[in-house]
């Protein structure tokens, strides 16, 4: 049944549908932002979980040199192990087809005969390997389609020195590269980095290996302490090369995944949020309006004996529908960009299946906080409305109030000219609106701050990285540690204009009870292609003793310039020494110690040995010599800067281009939402004054200024907050990303500053001229003819 | 060479007409039903003269202000102000108009409650070209020790002796006020028609004052009669009473 009550709800909504649609599109920002971001975020959650669960993700993970099997038999008895698995982990070098650069393969065994295991193949095309065949191998799905290599394909690699022909029978996908990355690095480049499974059986010798691992998985029983295990774990592994367990928590993917899940959660939680408070505030501006102009309808109804519930809830119900719109439209607009968003972690995040879908609790949730922010803006208003007693409500409100206020104080009232006097009182006048408007502004400018920011801290970093610190053409890296000859042997090969060695020693930093398992690199004191750089680009010499570390490690391990630290050596002799930190400096990509390569071979106690190389190649010879690199048995893993870099910019321009289009669509939401609703309200309040001033002789143009200079200066005003909002933002970002993965600079660009104000301030004039409008259609002659 | 009347003259006078109206006709709908507000009006008004157009609510006295004040345009006829034809200016002529020529007066008063006084007069100094000082217009309606009151601080009356000296702060040509007294009690409604009166003779400023309340047309050089869109009766007094004659 549709009471009278009901057909003024539906006139009063076509009356008021400007700014009814402006709330809605804020709502349904908000509600769009959390079902988009919450929804890919179960999704992901989900699947990980159903992964992990379904492929027997292992708990705790150790790679060592060699152990025979008997050493496993044991491990796999210890307390609070309920399973593991031993395998043959080796890199390999690949030749692919229509690669200039030779790829790494990370090569993994598995059993003979399928069965269960840890850390499980799950199979994409093709099949397993045939228990007979010996040179039979499952690639992994990035690395197959980035290359277009499929099942009956054929491609050569190099097995500890000897060309092999391997023939792939199957592409597959594992818990344990969920995200495909060599070790290290940060962005996948599946063109150049791909896993290979085969069966033990079949490469096990080639590695010196039968009979034995060097990878270690493991399953934790129910209840049981991850740390004594660890503990266990490393003590029978100290014998044989063991460079110490880590848990799941530390593993590569895992950790990429955690940290993208972070940031969704915090996206996902503060994004909606903002967008909330601004429902409720302009729900509130725009009843607190319409219950003052109706005061005379309410004040009629009234004296026909509606009820206050009646007209209560005639009121709550005018924004109820204007959020129930917007949580509609959200919820719809959300789920298509929640499918896009969990599209785009497909092609980054390897599932068998990635379970996206809209939860109903998710529906539920929006709806409720969204009716919730509704509820908070309107109560205000409609209980205004209900405390209007109705013979005092058929008269008219009072003329709006004006005394001397901060103008007079600052005598300031003799010096601007009276159009800006108008607008600075009525902005006193309402001057908690005016702040909440300026805040809601400034948090706009806050979003896309944070929106422009990252471009900032990607270009600094790419401007670091690969202008500063990568400066070789290519890092070799050998399959064990060699003489420095092997130096002079890499300077012979035909193209090669600069050698620069490095050795890696892994080790333990202990500082207290903090410590760290990484490699200590060790730096030629004349080093040219690799230095150490700080996020300020200024490049530190390697100090001639004592260690150089990254400020996010110092900072982990508790270590200050000067401090002593305890360094367990996990390869060699495997004891411990003792040095200090010489410096540390602000370095952008995770976790690094750095020594002299001297002072490091003094610590240890050799004659010395490098790890790899990083080489200048002639521009011409580049050809002849990657073959001629590609070919040698010695190189089990090559990095190019270049490519690196070309693969890291067109991943980015996926990615970041579509949130940074989001980010600007709802920053621009944001503010339009803000200044249109104060505009029209002000517009309401202020029509016969407007068109009073419009008789008096002021031009459209003049009036306009008039009333819209007020959201112009609250536009202003919100700069600088939104400038220190969004700064607060990318600090928390900076502390939210994990650090040892990569260390946001927290850079600024003159276009962020520029970019996140500029674009708020487009968004605001556009809702201004929409407003302007308007004014064209005051009408003089009705306006003048009553008393409001 | 000889002066000559061009065409032909309505009112024989020695003044030039300020405004002349020819078939002024205006209609409009409200809802389903047309309304005849004006039909055919002829009318001249000239310098200096106080006029007072007479006629019940809905008689279309208002509309004819709006229209003489450049406000409202009519359906057909047209309005010459002096040598500016004011039927058929667009919406920039006719704010220079308004700017240039026209001083109006409220029944509401219609100030800007942001504004002093002295604030609400000197906004119109900013766009007139040759205003008198804020304080002076608010000197001739006796406001001096109001200057810096807002409209809410200020009585009625008072509110619209400011809205008088925000009108004639530019020097209008013509002054038009649209129920003057309507909102205002007796005594004080006497005070702003003499106030009316004083700048009619004082400034010589071609003045209009439309109302339904017959006892004002005594203080009028002429009274027209409206009633249902039509001039029913024009009127000379050359017995012009004072405002403070008049009783109702």
């Amino acid at each position: 049944m549709t009471t009278l009550l009901d057909r003024k709800l539906l006139r009063d909504l076509l009356h008021l549908r400007g700014q009814v649609i402006a709330i809605m599109i804020v709502v349904a920002s908000g509600a769009m932002s959390y079902v988009a971001m919450r929804a890919t975020w179960m999704a992901l959650l989900e699947s990980r979980e159903s992964y992990y669960a379904e492929y027997r993700f292992a708990d705790i993970f150790a790679t060592l040199k060699r152990a025979p099997e008997s050493l496993g038999e044991r491990i796999r008895l210890l307390p609070g192990v309920a399973a593991i698995e031993m395998r043959v982990v080796a890199d390999i070098t690949l030749d692919i087809p229509g690669l200039n650069e030779p790829a790494t393969g990370r090569l993994i065994s598995i059993p003979r005969e399928r069965r269960a295991m840890l850390n499980d193949l799950h199979l994409l095309q093709g099949r397993y390997p045939d228990p007979n065949r010996r040179d039979e191998a499952v690639i992994s799905g990035a690395f197959s389609t980035a290359n277009r290599i499929v099942p009956g394909d054929r491609i050569a690699a190099i097995f500890n020195g000897k060309w092999r022909q391997l023939q792939i029978v199957g592409v597959g996908l594992s818990p344990e590269y969920i995200y495909e990355i060599r070790p290290g690095e940060i962005f996948p480049d599946p063109r150049r980095f791909g896993v290979i499974w085969m069966s033990r059986e079949s490469i096990a010798p080639a590695f010196d290996l039968d009979g034995a691992f060097n990878d270690l998985s493991l399953v934790l029983a129910p209840g049981a302490s991850a740390d004594s295990v660890i503990d266990e774990v490393d003590r029978l592994l100290d014998g044989y090369g063991g460079l110490g367990a880590i848990r799941r928590e530390e593993q590569q993917s895992h950790r990429f995944i955690s940290n993208e899940l972070d940031e969704l959660r915090v996206f996902g939680t503060w994004i909606p949020g903002i967008f909330l408070a601004v429902t409720a505030f302009l729900l509130h501006l725009a009843l607190s309006r319409l219950v003052a102009t109706q005061r005379d309808q309410i004040g009629t109804l009234k004296a026909f004996g509606f009820g206050n519930s009646a007209i209560g809830s005639h009121y709550l119900r005018l924004s109820l529908i204007a959020v129930a719109g917007g949580v509609a439209a959200g919820v719809i607009a959300g789920n298509l960009w929640g499918r896009s968003l969990a599209r785009l972690y497909a092609e980054f995040f390897h599932f068998p299946r990635l379970l996206y879908r809209l939860d109903p609790q998710v529906i539920v949730v929006t709806t409720l906080i969204s009716t919730g922010a509704a509820l908070l803006g309107a109560l205000g208003a409609v209980s205004r409305a209900v405390a209007i007693p109705p013979a005092e409500s058929m008269r008219p409100e009072p003329p709006a109030r004006f005394q001397a206020g901060l103008l007079e104080r600052l005598g300031l009232q003799q010096v601007l000219p009276l159009s800006t006097r108008i607008i600075l009182r009525n902005l006193e006048r309402t001057l908690v609106k005016s702040a909440l408007t300026t805040l809601g502004i400034s948090l706009s400018i806050a979003l896309l701050f944070v929106g422009f920011y990252f471009f900032d801290a990607i270009d600094h970093l790419i401007h670091v990285q690969f202008r500063r610190v990568l400066l070789e053409d290519v890092t070799v890296i050998f399959r064990e540690p060699r003489p420095r000859a092997a130096g002079f042997e890499l300077s012979r090969i035909p193209g090669v204009l600069r050698v620069e060695p490095f050795r890696g020693v892994a080790v333990r930093l202990r500082h207290g009870h903090r410590s760290k398992r990484l490699a200590i690199i060790g730096m030629e004191r004349n080093a040219d292609l690799r230095r150490a750089v700080d996020t300020r680009m200024r490049t530190h010499p390697m100090p001639p003793a004592g260690l150089l570390l990254t400020t996010s490690l110092a900072e982990r391990l508790d270590l200050r310039p000067g401090d002593q630290v305890t360094i367990e050596l996990l390869e060699g002799r495997r004891d411990t020494r003792v040095s200090f930190v010489a410096e540390t400096i602000d370095d952008l990509l995770g976790l690094s110690a750095y020594m002299d390569a001297e002072a490091l071979d003094r610590l240890i106690g050799d004659a010395g040995a490098i790890s790899g190389a990083h080489l200048l190649l002639d521009d011409h010879q580049r050809e002849p010599a990657f073959q001629r690199l590609r070919a040698s048995p010695q190189i089990v893993g090559m990095t190019i800067p270049a490519a690196v870099l070309e693969n890291f910019n067109q991943t980015m321009a996926r990615t970041i281009g579509t949130s940074t289009t989001i980010t600007i669509l709802l920053a621009c939401i944001l503010a339009f939402g803000l200044v249109y609703n104060g505009a029209r309200i002000a517009l309401s309040e202020r029509g016969r004054e407007l068109a009073s001033l419009r008789v008096l002789g002021f031009t459209r143009r003049e009036i306009a200024t008039m009333l819209l200079g007020e959201q112009a200066i609250l536009t202003l005003f919100a700069v600088l907050p939104g400038y220190l909002i969004g700064y607060g933002l990318c600090r928390l970002i900076v502390f939210v990303i994990d650090t040892e993965l990569v260390r946001l600079p927290l850079v600024l660009s003159a276009r962020t500053f520029v970019g996140s104000a500029g674009i708020v301030m487009i968004a605001a004039s556009l809702s201004g001229l929409l407003v302007n409008r308007r004014l064209k259609r005051l009408d003089l002659v009705e306006v003048l003819k009553t008393r409001e | 060479m000889p002066l000559e009347a061009a065409g032909t003259e309505v009112t024989p006078s020695a003044a030039e007409p300020v405004f002349r109206a020819r078939g002024l006709t205006k209609t409009y709908r409200m809802g389903e039903v047309e309304v005849h507000a004006l039909r055919r009006i002829d009318l001249d008004l000239f310098a200096g003269e106080f006029v007072v157009i007479l006629g019940p609510s809905g008689g279309g006295k208002s509309t004819l202000l709006n229209i003489l004040g450049g406000l409202d345009v009519p359906t057909s006829g047209e309005v010459i102000f002096r040598d500016h034809k004011l039927t058929g200016a667009d919406e920039t002529e006719l704010t220079r108009f308004r700017r240039e020529h026209v001083g109006f007066v409220f029944q509401f008063y219609n100030l800007i409650p942001s504004l002093t006084a002295r604030e609400n007069v000197a906004l119109v100094t900013e766009i007139a070209s040759s205003p008198m000082a804020a304080e002076e217009a608010l000197h001739l309606v006796g406001l001096d020790d109001r200057l810096d009151h807002f409209p809410a601080q200020l009585s009625g009356g008072e509110q619209q002796r400011v809205a008088i000296a925000r009108a004639i702060v530019k020097r209008p040509d013509v002054l038009l006020c649209d129920e003057p007294t309507g909102a205002l009690d007796y005594a004080t409604g006497k005070i702003v028609l003499d106030l009316l009166a004083r700048i009619n003779r004082d400034l010589g400023t071609t003045t209009v004052v439309i109302t339904h309340n017959a006892a004002i047309a005594a203080m009028a050089d002429r009274v027209i009669r409206i009633r249902s869109g039509e001039i029913v009766e024009i009127l000379h007094n050359p017995n012009r009473m004072s405002p403070d004659q008049l009783e109702w």
